[in-house]
Parts: structure tokens; C-alpha cells; sequence
């Protein structure tokens, strides 16, 4: 009696993991090439980060203040490239002396040092829909190469989101004041909105 | 020789003595120090030290208050006056309260303090906050309790160290060598024999 029962689930679960298998890449190959194009890093992005501390939790935030472009070439991800302008001026934490530390030349000096920079030098496709973002960034008047993994989450005709994630070692960029209390690694955590310009 | 005489402190006590008060003394201008400078980044550090260096008063004071219980205490030479003895008993008694209130309203504040910055001692031990309600006037009432507390126990500890010295080189008793020289067996000196020269 359980035999044939058994059976069909099997044989539909099958057939339902060939479908998932396959739908993705086809909606892909399709939908990228459509993509191609110049985009404008809109302000409804978000640019939010994390630093861990000792004994668990720690500093959350975003900033507020950002511009930036990207070229997106899906024929050939290699050729497309990102330059992103932050202001830390306008890094946004919910507790004003925490705000007003990392404004200061303790960390961003953002009085003397008002933008960080990045600029893509190498885009590689790790995915039908992910990509590893490697480039330069400059923070405090130091640059150093900063990796960041984006993962397409949703797009139109001219628009399109990304999810962008990567961590950056603070020390790297003459701020690794309160270490180790507070982790040298700050984890990025972004949502990139796009519009076509 | 460890151990406390009828004539001496031995030497445990004379440590303990020692170095808390080496300690005590320096966290004292420290604190001064460190809540105004101007310095973001020192002072952050200075924060950390100062919180574990009182961190170790607070643990070395517990040690010492449990060897006190255990031992005998040298008696007061016989030439102190009643309100002498009196005197220098009450101060020891506030000193030995400040050795627990400071560092207790100290940990008080990082405990209350909405900033939430963990206690690392010496980037080696995370100390638990105290379960305090955390809002910014509490951390106003435990920090304007632990100055006061410091500064007036500074003024007893003043008072505390000029009858030190007063004993030694105006009184010329034991009081001042049993607190040094855990090895000191000989009855006091008489008070006023030896004429200055
Ligand atoms: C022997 C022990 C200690 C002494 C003598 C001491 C003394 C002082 C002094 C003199 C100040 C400056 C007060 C002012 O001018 O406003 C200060 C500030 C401070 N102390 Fe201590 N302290 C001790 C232990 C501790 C401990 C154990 C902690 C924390 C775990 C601590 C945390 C602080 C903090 C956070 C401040 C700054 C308060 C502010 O924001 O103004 N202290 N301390
Ligand atoms: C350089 C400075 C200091 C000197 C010369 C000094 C000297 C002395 C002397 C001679 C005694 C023995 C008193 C006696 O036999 O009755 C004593 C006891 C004591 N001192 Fe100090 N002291 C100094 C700093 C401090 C500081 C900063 C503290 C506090 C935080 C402190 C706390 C005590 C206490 C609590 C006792 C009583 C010990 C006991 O009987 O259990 N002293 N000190």
C-alpha cells in the first residue's frame, strides 16, 4: 500500500528539483543581457556596517551620504566597474557620542579626510547571479585593496538592486583605534539601487 | 615574616599595602587626566587603563581584606594619644571603604553607560557589566559619585600619608618602618629621645 505512495513523492520531488535546477540559468541568460548599461547609485541604497566587539554585540550604523556609478557589461562581467564615493561625515549610529567619535581624527578625521573611495579594478563572476567586487579603497588618506561579494537581487527595465557584503580591515586604514575590544574587521553590509543613466 | 607580629606588618601586608597604594595613587591623576584630554584616541586608552588597573585594585582589595581578617594587627605604639589611635583607625577604615565604593561606582559607570563599551582588563579578561539600569542619567549619578568619592578620598589618603610621615621624622616611632620592613622585630624607639640635630 505505502509502495506506490512513496513512489510518486519521489518521483515529484524529482521532477521539481530538475525545474528549480534549471529556471534560474534560463531567466538569467536571459534577463542579464538586458542589463547592460550605465546606473546611478541612487540614495535609497543603504550602507550599513557592523563592527563586533569582545563578549558578543557591538557598533551598528550607516551612512547616510553617498554617490556613486557603476557600467555593467553582462556580456563580459569582467569590463564592467563600480566607483563609489562614501561621506563618513554623515555615518548615522543612533548614539551621538559614538557619531561624534568616529567623526573625529580618532578614526574617520572626516574634517581633514571628507570622502572614502572605492574603484573597482576587477569584477569576476563567481555565479549565474553573484560576482566578487575587487578594487581600491581610500580611507584617511591610505589606499588598500578591499574585496566585496554582490549578489543581484532584483531589477527592471532601469533599475537594478544588488546585495553587496564584504569585510574591510580597519587597521589598514590608520583606524584601529579600540582594538582589540572592538574587532579590526568592519562587516559591510549593503543594499546598492541603481537607475539607469 | 609573611605573616603580621605584635610588632610588625609582615610582608604579605606590607605588599598589598604597596602596590594598592602605587595604584591608587596613579588612578587618581590619571582619571583627572583622561576625562580631559582632548585626544579621542588617547583618551579612549586611557579609559581601558584606568578601568583595569582599578579593576585590579578592586580584586587585590578583597584579597587583602580577607588576609587582614586572618592575621593579628601590630598594636599601636603606647605614646599615641587616644585621639591619635582614633584618628588613624577612622581613616583606615575610609580607606579601606574607598578601596571597594571607588572601583564599585567606577565599574557602576561602564556598567550604565548607554555607550555599552566592554571591559577587556588589560585585553585579557572581559568583565562583566554590574545589571544596572542603563540610561545617560544614570551614568551621570555613578560618574559624579565616583569623582566625589575619589577626590575626598584622596584628601583622607593625603592626611592618611602626612601622619606617615609626621610618625617617621617627627615622632620617630615604628609606625612608618613596620610598614616597610616586614623583618622588624625591635621594640619602638622612644618618641622624642633624639634631639634633631
Ligand atoms: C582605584 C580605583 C579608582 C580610582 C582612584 C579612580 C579615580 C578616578 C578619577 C579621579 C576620575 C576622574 C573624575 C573626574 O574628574 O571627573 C575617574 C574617572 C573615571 N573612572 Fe575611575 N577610578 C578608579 C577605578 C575605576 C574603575 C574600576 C572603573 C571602571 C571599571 C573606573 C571608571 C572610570 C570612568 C569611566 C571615569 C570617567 C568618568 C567620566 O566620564 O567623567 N574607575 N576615576
Ligand atoms: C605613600 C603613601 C603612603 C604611606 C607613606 C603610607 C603609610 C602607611 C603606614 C605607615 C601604615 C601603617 C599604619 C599603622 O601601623 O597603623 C599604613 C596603613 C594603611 N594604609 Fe597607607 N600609606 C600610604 C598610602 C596609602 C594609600 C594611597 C592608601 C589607600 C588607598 C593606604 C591605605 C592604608 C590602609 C587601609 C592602612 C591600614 C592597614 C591595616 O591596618 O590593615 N595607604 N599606611
Amino acid at each position: 500500500m505505502t509502495m506506490p505512495t512513496h513512489f510518486i513523492a519521489a518521483a515529484a520531488r524529482l521532477g521539481i528539483a530538475i525545474a528549480l535546477a534549471f529556471t534560474p540559468l534560463a531567466a538569467n541568460a536571459d534577463t542579464l543581457s538586458q542589463v547592460a548599461g550605465s546606473y546611478k547609485i541612487q540614495p535609497s541604497s543603504r550602507i550599513g556596517f557592523s563592527v563586533g566587539q569582545v563578549g558578543g554585540g557591538g557598533i551598528n550604523g550607516d551612512f547616510k551620504k553617498f554617490s556613486g556609478i557603476f557600467k555593467l557589461n553582462p556580456a563580459d562581467i569582467g569590463r564592467s566597474t563600480i566607483s563609489f564615493t562614501l561621506y563618513p561625515e554623515s555615518v548615522s549610529t543612533g548614539q551621538a557620542r559614538i557619531e561624534n567619535f568616529l567623526r573625529s581624527d580618532a578614526v574617520f578625521d572626516s574634517a581633514n579626510f571628507p570622502t572614502i573611495t572605492f574603484k573597482s579594478t576587477q569584477i569576476t563572476q563567481t555565479s549565474p547571479n553573484t560576482a566578487d567586487v575587487a578594487g581600491m579603497l581610500t580611507a584617511r588618506g591610505k589606499t588598500s585593496q578591499a574585496t566585496f561579494q554582490a549578489s543581484l537581487s532584483d531589477h527592471g527595465k532601469n533599475s537594478i538592486t544588488f546585495h553587496v557584503e564584504g569585510k574591510i580591515l580597519r587597521s589598514r586604514y590608520g583606524m584601529d583605534v579600540g582594538t582589540p575590544i572592538y574587532s579590526n574587521v568592519v562587516q559591510f553590509d549593503m543594499l546598492i539601487q541603481g537607475q539607469r543613466s | 615574616m609573611l605573616r603580621n607580629s605584635r610588632d610588625s606588618f609582615g610582608l604579605i601586608s606590607i605588599l598589598f599595602h604597596w602596590i594598592i597604594a602605587l595604584i591608587f595613587i596613579g588612578q587618581i591623576p590619571l582619571g583627572y587626566w583622561m576625562v580631559r584630554t582632548s585626544d579621542f584616541a588617547l583618551q579612549f586608552s586611557l579609559y581601558q587603563w584606568h578601568k583595569s588597573f582599578g579593576f585590579l585594585v578592586l580584586g587585590l582589595s578583597a584579597l587583602r581584606l580577607v588576609w587582614k581578617f586572618a592575621n593579628t594587627r601590630p598594636a599601636d605604639p603606647s605614646a599615641m594619644a587616644t585621639w591619635e589611635r582614633i584618628g588613624s583607625h577612622v581613616a583606615h577604615v575610609l580607606l579601606y571603604l574607598s578601596l571597594f565604593a571607588i572601583p564599585l561606582t567606577g565599574w557602576a559607570i561602564a556598567s550604565s553607560s548607554p555607550l555599552q563599551i566592554p571591559s577587556f582588563m588589560f585585553n585579557f579578561v572581559v568583565i562583566p557589566p554590574l545589571p544596572l539600569t542603563i540610561s545617560d542619567s544614570a551614568e551621570a549619578f555613578w560618574t559624579a559619585s565616583h569623582a566625589w568619592l575619589a577626590y575626598v578620598s584622596a584628601v583622607v589618603a593625603a592626611c592618611h600619608i602626612l601622619a606617615a610621615l609626621h610618625h617617621h621624622f617627627w615622632k620617630r616611632d615604628s609606625i612608618l618602618t613596620r610598614m616597610l620592613d616586614p623583618r622588624r622585630k625591635a621594640p619602638e624607639r622612644a618618641p622624642t629621645q633624639d634631639v634633631i640635630p
